[in-house]
């Protein structure tokens, strides 16, 4: 192969990348709308009917204050985070840390936006 | 008996009469060589899961050559003659696996994984089972990133031929800069086998030296401003998408190219049983014990084709240096349309998530996120980068299919 025909080689082979990933990335794009419509269409629907159904405020629900468990340094304050993801998250910071996760005090984990 | 004389045959069968005898000295420095990738995977953990297994590889077929007759002694492990005549169009052996299997030795049988493209191809089966592909749909401008990150891999094959490679040697060692080892190996195998030692030995060596290979790169060309933009949380994507996804992607891509479809077939095959959630004994199966079975043959056996007579030569350094200068080109590709992004966003995109278009899953991606955390201790671009990332993926994938249907 000569000089010529890898550099013709290279530049083609480089556009057929992007352009498939191009095509790829128009296709995924058109699917996500359609998603995000749908999901819109869906809480739009909802909500009407959320509100015929309960007019008044939702009454909130009472806080159970567990027990503590022993030994533990008191509850930790989660922020749009569900359990599995806060127990996970204390987990990675004690591996990183190389330090036992009973030695460790989590005050809050808040999701960053 | 005479004492002396089997003392005398004793020596002259063993191995360490090899040490003496011409070229008995590069399997030597080879030894030296697999000592030092295994102070690298053990000691600095350098991609360790798969350096120590070649380096093991390598120390394994050097030893072998060391016994009377060499490497083509019915005691050596991996006998690269029957190779040769398993590629040769004029042997009366031309791919014939039964040549192997009958005179082949352990390694040579491990290497017909290799050879049949069979590794490569399960270990994306694991690599699909293993990866999330959310961060890539919720912000999808991210394939344009992991295709831009593949500048490198044909810089590496316009400058190989320039040094004098074959086309097929050239695309060989310009996958090198798709930072896929899998993918490396595959394409390898199929254009340019003689190559695959030095080749997989690069090509994960810089896989692990990512840390050390980008970050320069990527103060070279952000600014300070840059480096310290926070991006917009990407949007949660729904499971549907999630398992329509790898069903598209098979399609369209095997479509484009077909040569590309042991690989792409796989990956999106071992998504789809981690995502459509009915499948996770298959998943967790492909993920944890089929992708480390795989991993142990592929290791000794890539490490197997390091024979000195063929490993030590200029060829080998010409690939160690075009090998790092796809990584360098493949990671300024992607940082340039970061940068590109950046702008035409209006600042909302961060270009250091650019640089983890080269795949290397999830390390590229780790690196920007250190350096966009060093930049503004606020900035979590992991998951942003998570998305070129796995765009890498495929667009290497996309890259080897095209190589491969030029050149095969």
């Amino acid at each position: 192969m000569n000089i010529a025909d890898a550099g013709i080689t290279a530049i083609f082979g480089y556009l057929v990348v992007f352009s498939g990933l191009l095509i790829l990335m128009i296709v995924i794009s058109a699917m996500g709308s359609y998603f995000k419509s749908r999901e819109k269409e869906v809480t739009d629907t909802a909500e009407p009917v959320q509100k015929k159904q309960s007019p008044n405020k939702i009454p909130k629900l009472k806080k159970v204050n567990k027990p503590v468990a022993k030994g533990s340094a008191g509850r930790v304050k989660l922020y749009d985070v569900s359990d599995k993801e806060a127990a996970m998250i204390m987990a990675i910071v004690a591996d990183t840390m190389q330090k036992p996760i009973n030695e460790l005090h989590f005050i809050s984990i808040k999701e960053v936006k | 008996m005479d004492i002396l004389e089997t003392l005398r045959t004793l020596i002259s069968d063993s191995g360490f009469a090899g040490f003496f005898v011409e070229e008995g000295y590069k399997n030597l420095i080879m030894i030296l060589i697999s000592f030092l990738l295994l102070y690298l995977g053990i000691v600095k953990k350098f991609e360790p899961l798969l350096l120590v297994g070649i380096a093991f590889g390598c120390l394994l077929v050097n030893v072998s050559n060391f016994f009377s007759g060499g490497a083509s002694s019915p005691d050596a492990l991996y006998h690269p003659e029957l190779w040769d005549e398993f590629l040769n169009h004029d042997s009366e052996f031309y791919h014939s696996y039964g040549n192997i299997m009958a005179n082949g030795g352990l390694l040579d049988i491990l290497y017909i994984g290799v050879k049949s493209g069979l590794y490569p191809s399960l270990i994306f089966l694991g690599v699909g089972a293993m990866t999330d592909f959310g961060p890539l749909l919720s912000n999808p401008k991210s394939l344009l990133l992991g295709a831009a990150a593949q500048m490198g891999v044909f810089l590496a094959f316009f400058g190989a031929v320039c040094l004098g490679f074959t086309g097929e040697e050239a695309a060989s060692i310009g996958i090198i800069g798709g930072a896929d080892g899998p993918t490396a190996i595959f394409l390898t195998t199929r254009l340019a086998p003689h190559l695959l030692g030095p080749i997989a030995i690069a090509a994960y060596s810089y896989m692990a030296l990512i840390p050390m290979i980008q970050p320069p790169l990527m103060k070279l060309l952000t600014t300070e401003k840059e480096r310290q933009v926070v991006m917009e949380q990407n949007r949660t994507v729904s499971k549907t998408e999630k398992i329509i996804f790898p069903v598209l992607v098979a399609v369209f891509v095997i479509l484009l190219l077909p040569s590309t479809a042991p690989l792409v077939g796989c990956l999106m095959l071992g998504n789809l049983w981690k995502e459509c959630g009915v499948t996770e004994r298959l998943s967790d199966t492909v993920q944890n014990a089929l992708m480390n079975i795989v991993t142990v043959f592929l290791g000794i056996s890539v490490g197997a084709t390091t024979v000195a007579s063929r490993f030590l030569s200029l060829e080998t350094l010409k690939i160690v240096c075009l090998g790092l200068i796809a990584f360098c080109f493949s990671t300024i590709g992607g940082l340039l349309v970061g940068k590109l992004m950046y702008k035409l966003s209006g600042g909302k995109i961060n270009p250091l998530i650019g640089s983890a278009g080269v795949s290397a899953v999830p390390m590229a991606a780790r690196v920007s996120q250190i350096e966009g955390q060093k930049a503004n201790p606020k900035n979590f671009l992991l998951m942003h980068a998570m998305g070129p990332n796995v765009a890498g993926v495929i667009g290497s994938a996309i890259a080897a299919g095209f190589l491969l249907a030029v050149f095969k």
